[in-house]
């Protein structure tokens, strides 16, 4: 039983350490040339090379992504908030939200560009645009879903509106908060590559976008590991967060 | 004067079904006296819960008058507590503060609240101590079994200290022996507090042993037919249930059940 609770922990860590190998032994075996498909030795090896180069470009995005997601955390819950509360707003907006939702945010970056130029403005917009989305349903959802009976016990008190959507639609929003958090964070690291990609002067979409063009494919693969490392690291804080504030919502796991 | 008085209420639930004449509740007339126990029992679907709106004040009727405690009625009921058959407890509250909760909204409860809490603390706990939850309070409502969550949720209804208890088969979802155990739970809480209940039920052993006076509903149109006073004295212990004379009252009931079945038009 102990034996296979910490397998269970160690379990991705023994799939990525396999996953390597036969990436390795693939590449070494065909013989395929670094700048077509690097083996994760070769970009290992990049990584203690230009470690300088990664992690400053790692640092802007990070932050980048951080500012946007902010800003989608601030508009999203109070959209969602709108969209969940009141018939009339869900009405009038969720179909706009939807079809800006299914707008390619790729095509937007060029837009921003004229508007804010090359720099930091569109790597903020596009990671705000491409996360604030699952955020906003998710509390609309955990608003809307209010049991009627619980509502009549409260309303036949005098409570208003207000008072059941503090006391109860928005603890009970929480968890769908969350899990919209670590849906949107990733998102969010995607939108600010994007960007950076399209029109940056630096950071870690920069930093591929010229390793590729100079045939550096290495380094532009560790550039890929490194946003998957940061998000993977940001989903966790956010999954850790969730478990900690909204235990109840999860109790099966917690249940004595 | 009656506690609880309906004069020929009617109740359409929008403007379209009443220009159509279509009516949950038709032409209802009760009249229950302060501290009485009534229960409403009848098929379902036959207007019980729009009821129990029209008499917390919820859903305004669309002819006649109701007046509580000598009042006309315009608007939700803050003397009334209501329980459902979900217990809807706040899973993210510990039992106790499920208890509370309506001491947050309603007045005057609600601007001394953080004040006087400790107070209301523990008048919370002496409730769940009298329905034998004691010892839970700090439990969450998901640790507790289904008939002790309808215990807090009974209790939540009765914190305020309401006149009136309305009950929407509240025992419905439980098993036969925790349901008679509520019953006897209620009963006593009833005895002591001495509060108006209106207890909606399917189960005609239910409403014989705990109602002072059960009415019979008819469906589509929702309409009383039948008002029977329950004579049984009290207190009345659970063994009373398998005396001959109960038997009797409940099979009279299930007779008028059985009329009211074969009136209504058929269902798909």
């Amino acid at each position: 039983m102990k034996l296979t609770k910490s397998f269970e922990r160690w379990s991705p860590f023994v799939l990525l350490a396999l996953v390597l190998l036969l990436w390795q032994g693939v590449v070494s075996a065909f013989g395929i040339a670094e700048f077509i498909f690097p083996s994760p030795w070769q970009i290992g090896l990049q990584f203690i090379e230009f470690q300088g180069p990664l992690l400053e470009a790692a640092w802007k995005t990070f932050w980048v992504t951080m500012l946007g997601f902010g800003l989608s955390i601030a508009v999203g819950v109070m959209l969602g908030f709108l969209v969940g509360s009141s018939r009339l707003v869900y009405a009038a907006l969720y179909p706009l939200l939807v079809a800006f939702n299914a707008v390619p945010k790729a095509a937007i970056v060029p837009i921003l560009v004229v508007w804010f130029g090359i720099g930091l403005g569109p790597g903020v917009l596009t990671a705000f645009l491409i996360s604030f989305f699952p955020i906003t349903v998710n509390i609309a959802t955990g608003l809307a879903t209010l049991e009627p009976e619980l509502e009549d016990v409260l309303r036949v008190l005098g409570a208003k509106r207000w008072d059941v959507l503090v006391k109860v639609g928005l603890p009970r929003s929480m968890p769908y908060f969350y899990a919209s958090l670590k849906i949107a964070i990733t998102l969010a690291f995607v939108g600010t590559v994007l960007a950076e990609m399209t029109a940056g002067d630096s950071g870690i979409g920069y930093l591929m976008q010229s390793a590729a063009s100079q045939q550096r494919m290495s380094l532009a693969f560790a550039g890929l590991v490194t946003i998957g490392a940061m998000a993977m690291a940001m989903y966790e804080l956010f999954s850790w967060v969730e478990h900690r504030t909204t235990g109840w919502a999860h109790r099966g796991s917690h249940a004595a | 004067m009656a506690f609880v008085d309906f004069k020929n209420v009617w109740l359409a639930y929008n403007d379209e079904l009443l220009a159509q004449g279509h009516f949950a509740v038709e032409d209802i007339s009760l009249s229950v006296t302060e501290g009485e126990f009534i229960a409403i029992v009848g098929p379902s679907g036959c207007g019980k819960s729009t009821f129990m709106k029209l008499t917390t004040g919820l859903k305004m009727p669309s002819k006649g008058s109701i007046h509580i405690g000598g009042q006309a009625v315009t608007g939700p009921l803050k003397i009334s507590g209501m329980a459902f058959q979900a217990p809807s407890l706040l899973p993210w509250r510990t039992t106790l503060d499920n208890v509370l909760l309506p001491l947050e909204i309603v007045e005057p409860y609600r601007s001394n609240f953080k004040a006087r809490r400790r107070e209301y603390e523990a008048k919370a706990r002496d409730l769940l101590k009298s329905v034998g939850l004691a010892g839970y309070e700090s439990k969450f409502p998901w640790q507790l079994s289904g008939g002790m969550q309808q215990r807090a949720s009974i209790c939540r209804a009765l914190v305020h200290e309401p006149k009136m208890l309305l009950l929407d088969e509240p025992f419905g979802a439980l098993d036969a022996f925790t349901r008679e155990e509520l019953w006897c739970t209620l009963r006593d809480l009833q005895a002591a507090q001495k509060f108006n209940v209106i207890l909606v039920t399917h189960d005609l052993r239910e409403s014989v042993f705990l109602a002072d006076t059960v009415y019979v509903m008819s469906k589509s149109p929702g309409r009383f037919v039948v008002q029977r006073e329950i004579d049984l004295p009290r207190p009345r212990d659970l063994e009373v249930t398998y005396t001959p004379h109960f038997t009797d009252i409940v099979h009279e009931l299930r007779g008028h059940i059985g009329v009211v079945r074969k009136l209504a038009p058929a269902t798909p």
